[in-house]
């Protein structure tokens, strides 16, 4: 599975409350309407001008924080294809993949990335593709994997329970 | 090679003889604890599918987030809690006014050595003071649990502080935490175990202890350890709601990071805003303006954290300008708070009192900032919005800090007053 977007860039410790601010958790609960909230603390143009595809890049620790989910929703709703970070905060991390939404740690790519240009993730081949070069990104572990291609970690305990 | 706690509890729940970091284990939490967002993960639940909770006794929910109701969206939530409860016959409830989830646990003896606790709340590895393997999760992650009983996780690598010496007068566990995240950074300990020992933690009373693993999700943590001691056997002696054994970690385990504090070295702290690992000595931020105290959380909102503050605040009042508000974390802490006087004594200070729950700490309600404000908080958490505008500047410190600073109207230590 490979796909094209645009580059976001952002710095280190880009944590939830900037991602989805805490004062919505209790207030807006259908995860299409999340996606307008999206990075409201970070970058108001984000949630207006996200395209399907496009890639969210950070440094290190990139969704430091609470444990809401809706910082992965919102951005997985609003079509963000993958993000791209140094590394990862735990909770979110392991949200990402309960959401199916594809988190690589892949410090070089990070380094290269440009703030706008075009990027193509190929989750396959473990490849990340613009004009600088390619960068490798490790693969997911097998139970993230099999999540992933599930759709989620509902979908997959569906299947598990003999639901689906 | 002998195993660290984490090692050892996570074998232990796979019925296995050993486990190494990295490996990925599926295990049954004891406690499954949620909060406010329990109806968002009754939702999820649904769509899984299954009618009934697989393992009802180990779920817990416990309404703190926006306690009592700020507006009708947050009753709502509330009211399909409660439904939720009934429906499946959790008997494990704590409602609005009891207090915040994490000192909650701990009170009321679900929180125990050795156990495995799971919480749809990133400051979950606090129950790590009872000597509980405890970490954050997601609602999905939750709502799985609720379904099957189960979740994979994954064995963290170890890293030891052992904290020799005594804090000195004025000194509190908060800066000790404030200054080794300064040190580390908020991302030291990325999916970590933190096992803190030595001389000086043995030496602090259990609330003091707690503030050490809650703030440690804001290091990247996992999870955060202390050793049960005698402190924690008496506290359970009259609590603990089952049996439980403690587990400690082997003499030759291997540590990935392996670090020693001298806690008389420890200052004054403050993190400034708008991250926890930007720390510096009081000194240093000493005459910052502040518009609104707030002395609670489930970081420092226990008796001991009261009464150090009401300790400032006797005889003295708040800074013309300056507002203070306190918030006890639990009913229980209300109650005893109130007995000792504590609570008169903020009152005469010229503070607000409210009542147990998570308050502003994230912007919900009772002492959010104005635009342009400064907030110095007790809370573990001051990322930019977080409480509830992101024009507004966020300063963590001690109760003592956080107290002498509602007196002076900017920031100060109590010995500068």
């Amino acid at each position: 599975m490979a796909f094209k977007g645009r580059v976001w860039k952002y710095g280190d410790n880009v944590n939830t409350d900037v991602i989805f601010p805490g004062k919505y958790t209790y207030t807006v609960s259908d995860p299409a309407q999340m996606a307008q909230y999206a990075m409201e603390d970070l970058d108001p143009r984000f949630a207006e001008q996200v395209r399907p595809g496009d890639v969210v890049v950070g440094g290190a620790n990139f969704g430091c924080g609470s444990s809401r989910e809706q910082a992965v929703t919102c951005l997985k709703m609003a079509g963000v294809g993958a993000i791209v970070a140094k590394s990862f905060g735990r909770i979110y991390y392991r949200n990402c993949i309960n959401n199916a939404l594809p988190a690589l740690a892949c410090a070089e790519a990070v380094d290269a990335l440009q703030e706008g240009e075009e990027v193509e993730v190929d989750l396959e081949a473990g490849e990340i593709r613009v004009g600088s070069g390619t960068y490798h990104f490790p693969p997911l572990p097998s139970m993230a994997l099999a999540m992933m291609e599930a759709g989620g970690l509902i979908p997959y305990t569906r299947k598990k329970l003999g639901l689906a | 090679m002998g195993m660290t706690f984490a090692e050892k509890v996570l074998a232990s729940k796979a019925g296995l003889d050993r486990v190494v970091p990295g490996q990925i284990v599926e295990i049954s939490p004891d406690v499954a604890l949620s909060h406010d967002n329990a109806a968002a993960i009754y939702g999820i639940f649904k769509k899984i599918g299954v009618p009934s909770l697989a393992r009802p006794e180990t779920v817990v929910i416990i309404l703190d987030h926006a306690t009592p109701a700020p507006s009708t969206n947050h009753a709502e939530n509330h009211r399909i809690i409660r439904q939720l409860v009934k429906e499946q016959g959790i008997t494990h409830f704590y409602d609005v006014g009891e207090g915040i989830c994490h000192q909650i646990l701990v009170e009321k003896g679900l929180a125990l050595p050795g156990e495995v606790v799971l919480g749809s709340d990133s400051h979950t590895p606090h129950a790590g003071v009872m000597g509980a393997l405890a970490a954050g999760i997601g609602r999905s992650e939750m709502a799985s649990i609720w379904a099957t009983g189960a979740l994979w996780l994954r064995v963290p690598e170890s890293m030891r502080i052992t904290v020799t010496g005594q804090l000195p007068e004025g000194v509190m566990s908060k800066d000790l935490a404030l200054q080794v995240i300064g040190d580390l950074g908020a991302d030291g300990a990325l999916y970590m175990s933190v096992e803190w020992q030595g001389e000086a933690i043995a030496a602090l009373d259990l609330s003091a202890r707690a503030t050490l693993p809650n703030i440690m999700a804001e290091m990247g943590a996992k999870n955060s350890f202390l050793p049960p001691d005698q402190k924690v056997l008496d506290y359970l002696q009259a609590r603990a709601q089952r049996p439980f054994a403690v587990v400690l970690p082997d003499a030759d385990a291997r540590y990935e990071v392996d670090l020693v504090y001298d806690a008389s070295d420890i200052r004054p702290m403050v993190a400034r805003p708008h991250s926890v690992d930007n720390v510096a000595p009081v000194a240093q931020v000493a005459g910052t303006r502040v518009d609104q105290a707030f002395i609670g959380t489930c970081t420092n909102g226990r008796l001991e954290d009261l009464a150090a503050a009401a300790g400032v605040l006797k005889g003295r009042h708040v800074a013309p300008g300056t507002r203070l508000v306190v918030i006890p974390a639990s009913r229980e802490v209300y109650l005893q708070a109130l007995r000792a006087g504590y609570l008169q004594t903020f009152v005469e200070a010229g503070g607000m009192v409210e009542s147990p729950g998570c308050g502003p700490c994230m912007g919900n309600h009772l002492g959010v900032p104005a635009v342009g404000e400064v907030s110095i908080s007790t809370a573990n958490r001051n990322f930019q919005g977080r409480m509830g505008t992101k024009d507004s500047q966020v300063y963590l410190a001690s109760p003592l800090v956080v107290a002498a600073s509602a007196v002076a109207g900017k920031i100060a230590h109590p010995a500068d007053l």
